[in-house]
């Protein structure tokens, strides 16, 4: 099990030393241009949780090839995860034929930012030209908010992923005293450790759907979270919103899991591998 | 860089607002207008907070509690724990030559330390109310105004200002002396540059204000 970032929560550049507590890293979103990313109000806290309205907020890929990643390489001496985005299949696949394998462990296709217009393709269109780009191992990020995960899973998976990022933030809205949104584009990503029912579910069903390695992330606290995500399927692990309260988040979380696998009579984490699903015999079409 | 758990030494009450004293461990101090992460207890994020004071041993933060992670960081008792991260950001500068500190409300909050390091230069405050001003008493040597008259309307233009306050006091103290150095505040949701959240425009583009202030020159 490898312990990484959610893309967009940590800046390795900024905090080298907090990434390098990581097993690998994962960037923020690049996209084809350079975006600002949105006015301010940008972050809002929630009785648990938060919702971030950054808005892919990035240098481009021009500047992120020559600069920002040789820095990752050179600063981090981790394998370097990139994340994707655009606003059609074009961007996804021409991203992912600049990235290539000396500097880029692997590509995570963002599909699923509640902050920004979504492409007009499907998922698994995006996952197809991409395949065509790129021989790197590609993950495919996915929102929780489908109904079906296990359909979404089969489809990606079909369309030659290497593995899925589960799950993105959903969409949420926050109002201040005055009854008017916090964020000043009313609506942004939901995150923090409200998620996790969530993001285990959504990991429940995808692994019952699909044999490919899961990157779980959604309200991962503490070491006990990680096992949970390991029991309902997940192969690594990423942190996000809790690496923001917390910068030495990776260093308590590893020291945590020692405890609750202790607790749990496990010896290694992998023990814990779909032992959520061994228990369950009747399921609806949703998991 | 450095988060500790450290100890609450105590909560004082100065008027409306609450000065939290917690023991400092190995943490730094940092400089006048650098600011500090605080767990607040029960909440999913810290709170910035700019360093007030910073007794022997101790760091002393002024909380105005307005919302649920500031009341529950003005509600801590002696010997409770909570987490600490910094020191952070970018703070005043003190390499100046005739300083002039100026403060609004919960915005003199880092003056009294900025004061101390620069010898106890003249000051203006300036509160909504006679209550919220018994938050001078950090600052005793200071000029106090309370609304409707305004810091603008008092201080001397010859200064070199160092000010913090809610983001009008700063835009017209900024119209006023325009190479004024500014503390800004913005809701933050990691303090270290990581979440891009707390942007505020610097020269036409949204720059993280953790990492680029929380003090910006504005010539």
């Amino acid at each position: 099990m490898l312990l990484l970032n959610a893309s967009g929560c940590l800046d390795a550049l900024a905090a080298p030393g907090v990434a390098r507590r990581l097993d690998a890293f994962v960037t923020k979103t690049v996209t084809p241009e350079p975006r600002q990313g949105n006015q301010p109000v940008r972050i809002a806290e929630t009785d648990s949780g938060m919702l971030n309205a950054i808005g892919l907020a990035n240098p481009g890929r021009e500047r992120f090839l020559s600069q920002i990643l040789p820095d990752l390489v050179a600063t981090l001496e981790l394998p370097v995860w990139v994340s994707v985005g655009g606003f059609s299949a074009h961007d996804y696949a021409e991203s992912c034929a600049a990235l290539h394998g000396d500097d880029v462990a692997a590509i995570e296709l963002n599909l699923s930012c509640p902050n920004v217009d979504e492409a007009a393709e499907s998922a698994a269109d995006i996952v197809t030209a991409c395949r065509a780009a790129t021989p790197l191992p590609l993950y495919a990020k996915l929102s929780p908010a489908t109904w079906d995960m296990s359909e979404v899973a089969r489809a990606i998976e079909a369309a030659g992923a290497d593995g899925l990022s589960l799950v993105n933030t959903m969409r949420g809205a926050a109002l201040d005293r005055d009854l008017r949104p916090i964020l000043a584009t009313a609506t942004g990503g939901y995150s923090g450790p409200s998620l996790k029912p969530v993001a285990l579910a959504a990991i429940f069903a995808c692994r019952r759907a699909t044999d490919l390695p899961i990157v779980g992330m959604g309200g991962v606290q503490s070491g006990r979270d990680v096992l949970e995500f390991v029991a309902c399927g997940a192969t690594h692990v990423a942190l996000g919103t809790t690496l923001f309260a917390d910068p030495d988040a990776p260093q308590r979380v590893r020291a945590e899991l020692r405890t609750a696998l202790d607790e749990a009579g496990l010896e290694r984490v992998e023990d814990a591998f779909c032992l959520a699903h061994e228990s369950v015999a009747v399921l609806d079409n949703h998991a | 860089m450095r988060r500790e758990r450290r100890s609450v030494v105590a909560v004082e009450w100065i008027g409306p607002y609450a000065l939290l004293r917690v023991t400092r461990g190995s943490l730094a101090r940092g400089g006048p207008g650098q600011f500090f992460m605080l767990e607040a207890p029960g909440r999913v994020l810290p709170r910035p907070m700019s360093l007030c004071l910073a007794p022997r041993g101790e760091l002393a933060f002024l909380i105005d509690p307005i919302g649920p992670g500031t009341r529950a960081l003005a509600e801590l008792e002696p010997g409770d724990e909570v987490a600490v991260l910094g020191p952070l950001g970018n703070g005043f500068r003190v390499d100046v030559r005739k300083p002039l500190l100026v403060g609004g409300g919960i915005g003199i909050a880092p003056l009294p330390y900025l004061s101390e390091a620069l010898d106890r230069p003249p000051a203006v405050l300036g509160f909504r109310s006679d209550e919220h001003a018994q938050a001078a008493a950090l600052l005793p040597h200071a000029d106090v105004v309370i609304d409707p008259v305004l810091v603008t309307d008092v201080i001397p233009t010859d200064r070199d200002v160092l000010a913090c306050g809610p983001e009008p006091m700063l835009e017209a103290v900024r119209a006023l002396v325009p190479d004024a150095q500014l503390a800004w505040e913005a809701p933050m949701a990691c303090g270290y540059g990581a979440c891009y959240g707390c942007v505020v425009e610097v020269d036409g583009n949204l720059e993280r204000l953790c990492v680029e202030g929380p003090v910006l020159c504005s010539s």
